[in-house]
């Protein structure tokens, strides 16, 4: 357990000087490029500049910045009661010191992720889809996950990375575009005194757009190497802190057959945050090289269904080797652990949910996390009141009794 | 002036046991904090559970007007879990709560009407997560103590222990009727 956090404490460092050095790197090219030999000295330290404003800010408010970019929009309680429970039990599950935040994404496609700088500041966000698609016990498998990159301490990587990683291929993108609209530079392409230069110079620019198309390239690679053991790691310890593999598996299984269009807030960057790749094409075959983000979903879910022995990291590894015939992605020191027997589940009672159930389940989550409130008639009607109806009573469309409404501040509060 | 190599040597030596007795006993101490803060997790939990009792009979009561003896052998488990004062004690009668609220649970199956009751379906959640976080918590509770205990007994810390007065702590063991019996298939 320990040598999990300590492997990733080091991989986040290395990850980060990596960055710095891509960072640093593309300041001295770019500067060259531009201003001439006399440029790579203040190209490398604005780059420097550039590292440590970029390093200081996702220190301070990476998560922020991400759960933004992501659309996700804290709730309380009330909003999605079996939801707060499950993250709940998932944190004395884990002995975290501190109950994560709670965000919701008002999104249909089926997510999540976790982000934070410690296990005592961390934030947990889920899709609407997902929470209208699982039952309880897939719910928890898929928040064990996210706990268990709590856990690891993968929220603070994950979130300096995708922060940087932002960064650099921001960096590249403005110099492209300088580039070719020739704002950049272009005074000296046509000033006549320079001609003997000119050669040089298309050189040192021609090497300056190949490391600005490859360092971001390059960032994305090592990133999701790392991020696809990660994965692994996750699930191992969900398997762990739910006692239970099965739950996490038939959500992989539901989120991998889900047929709505990927997560429309997701992009490059935060892509390898997410419990499975938000961005993986409709129908085509998935890429599994070294640039997907994420191990393939299939393989995942066999892996979890090869535990039978326990679900100790041991036996993790071990269906791991079943499945993969790879090496174990797991530090040796996780795997003298003691044997950890599995859960034994009752089968859910309820029956087969229908699609249309789930939409409209979906749709009546969103709706709460806007601010809707949610009035059940005696009729057994449930009437929406969107959050701006300041009347106080309503009358009901199908059996018109007049229905009081509870007065603002007994109304859930609106997300932010 | 080997008299006072010598002296020199057992000095550091005796420094070197007090730096080690004080580490362990640090480890200890930390150990023994967290097994108690497991402790507190679990009942925190038993409090909830306890507390929801008496709503969920209330909602419930009202639907479910033949099955006075469910609802007597929950009250009855639940004022003798509160009265439990010992870890052994307290687990016996948690197990035979636990029991009667899953009896309970099946038999709610037979009422559609609560089923459909709001009110109901809160509270039957509010409770199936209190039971899993009884569950979660006893899980880390008891992985805190065979942490701690092996500690206690194992070389070197266990001269420590000894001198400091570090005891054995009891596992959280909650053997429900569910776990003793082979399951029954029923055709419902």
């Amino acid at each position: 357990m320990w040598e999990l956090i300590r492997t990733n404490k080091r991989n986040s460092i290395v990850l980060m000087a990596v960055m710095a050095g891509v960072l640093l790197a593309l300041g001295l090219v770019i500067g060259w490029a531009v201003f001439g030999p006399e440029g790579g000295l203040p190209g490398v330290g604005i780059a420097a500049l550039v590292w440590m404003v970029l390093t200081l800010v996702s220190l301070a408010s990476g998560d922020q910045i991400l759960l933004a970019a992501s659309r996700a929009q804290p709730v309380t309680h009330d909003v999605h009661p079996q939801l707060f429970n499950v993250v709940e039990e998932m944190k004395i599950a884990a002995g975290l010191p501190a109950m994560p935040k709670v965000y919701i994404i008002n999104d249909p496609a089926p997510n999540a992720f976790a982000t934070g700088r410690s296990p005592q500041s961390a934030s947990l966000a889920v899709t609407a889809g997902l929470l209208g698609r699982l039952n309880r016990d897939e719910l928890q498998g898929v928040v064990a996950h996210e706990m268990s990159h709590i856990l690891h301490r993968d929220i603070l990587y994950v979130t300096l990375a995708g922060v940087m990683l932002g960064g650099v291929v921001l960096l590249s993108q403005v110099f492209l575009r300088g580039l070719l609209h020739g704002s950049l530079g272009s005074h000296r392409r046509y000033s006549p005194q320079r001609r003997g230069g000119g050669q040089a110079q298309l050189v040192i620019a021609l090497i300056a757009i190949l490391a600005a198309v490859l360092a971001p390239l390059m960032a994305q690679l090592l990133y999701f190497a790392l991020s696809r053991r990660r994965e692994y790691l996750a699930d191992a310890g969900a398997a762990r802190l739910t006692r239970y593999p099965e739950g996490l598996a038939r959500a992989l299984e539901k989120i991998a057959g889900d047929a709505t269009p990927p997560l429309a807030a997701a992009n490059d960057a935060t892509a390898p945050m997410y419990i499975v790749n938000p961005l993986r094409k409709r129908g085509g075959r998935s890429v599994s090289g070294w640039t997907s983000t994420h191990p393939p979903i299939a393989e995942r879910i066999r892996i979890l269904r090869n535990m039978s022995q326990g679900v100790s990291y041991r036996d993790y590894a071990q269906a791991f080797a079943a499945v993969t015939h790879a090496r174990s992605p797991l530090p040796a020191a996780a795997l003298t652990e003691e044997e950890v027997p599995i859960r034994s589940v009752p089968a859910p009672a309820v029956g087969q949910e229908t699609a249309g159930r789930q939409v409209h389940e979906i749709g009546d989550i969103m709706r709460k996390v806007n601010g809707f409130h949610f009035l059940t008639c005696a009729c057994s009607l449930k009437i929406k009141i969107p959050p701006d109806f300041n009347a106080g009573t309503i009358r009901c469309p199908r059996c018109s009794r007049t229905l009081s409404l509870p007065s603002g501040q007994d109304r859930p509060p609106a997300g932010g | 002036m080997p008299t006072t190599i010598a002296l020199i040597v057992i000095v550091a030596l005796f420094f070197l046991i007090v730096l080690a007795v004080i580490g362990i006993y640090n480890a200890l101490v930390r150990l023994r904090n967290q097994v108690d803060n497991g402790w507190s997790q679990i009942d925190v939990q038993l409090k909830r559970r306890h507390d929801l009792i008496p709503n969920l009979v209330e909602t419930a009561r009202g639907y479910m007007k033949h099955e006075r003896e469910t609802f007597e052998t929950i009250t009855k488990a639940r004022s003798a879990a509160m009265g439990a004062r010992t870890v052994t004690e307290a687990a016996q009668a948690e197990g035979q709560l636990a029991d009667a609220l899953s009896k309970f649970m099946l038999v709610v199956e037979n009422y559609p009407d609560l089923k459909a009751n709001q009110n109901f379906l809160a509270l039957q959640e509010e409770l199936t997560s209190t039971e899993n976080k009884i569950a979660f918590a006893r899980q880390n509770y008891n992985d805190q103590v065979l942490s701690y205990n092996n500690k206690i007994q194992m070389f070197p810390s266990n001269v420590v222990a000894g001198m400091f007065a570090f005891t054995k702590r009891d596992f959280f063991e909650v053997q429900t009727a569910a776990e003793r019996e082979v399951p029954k298939v029923s055709f419902a």
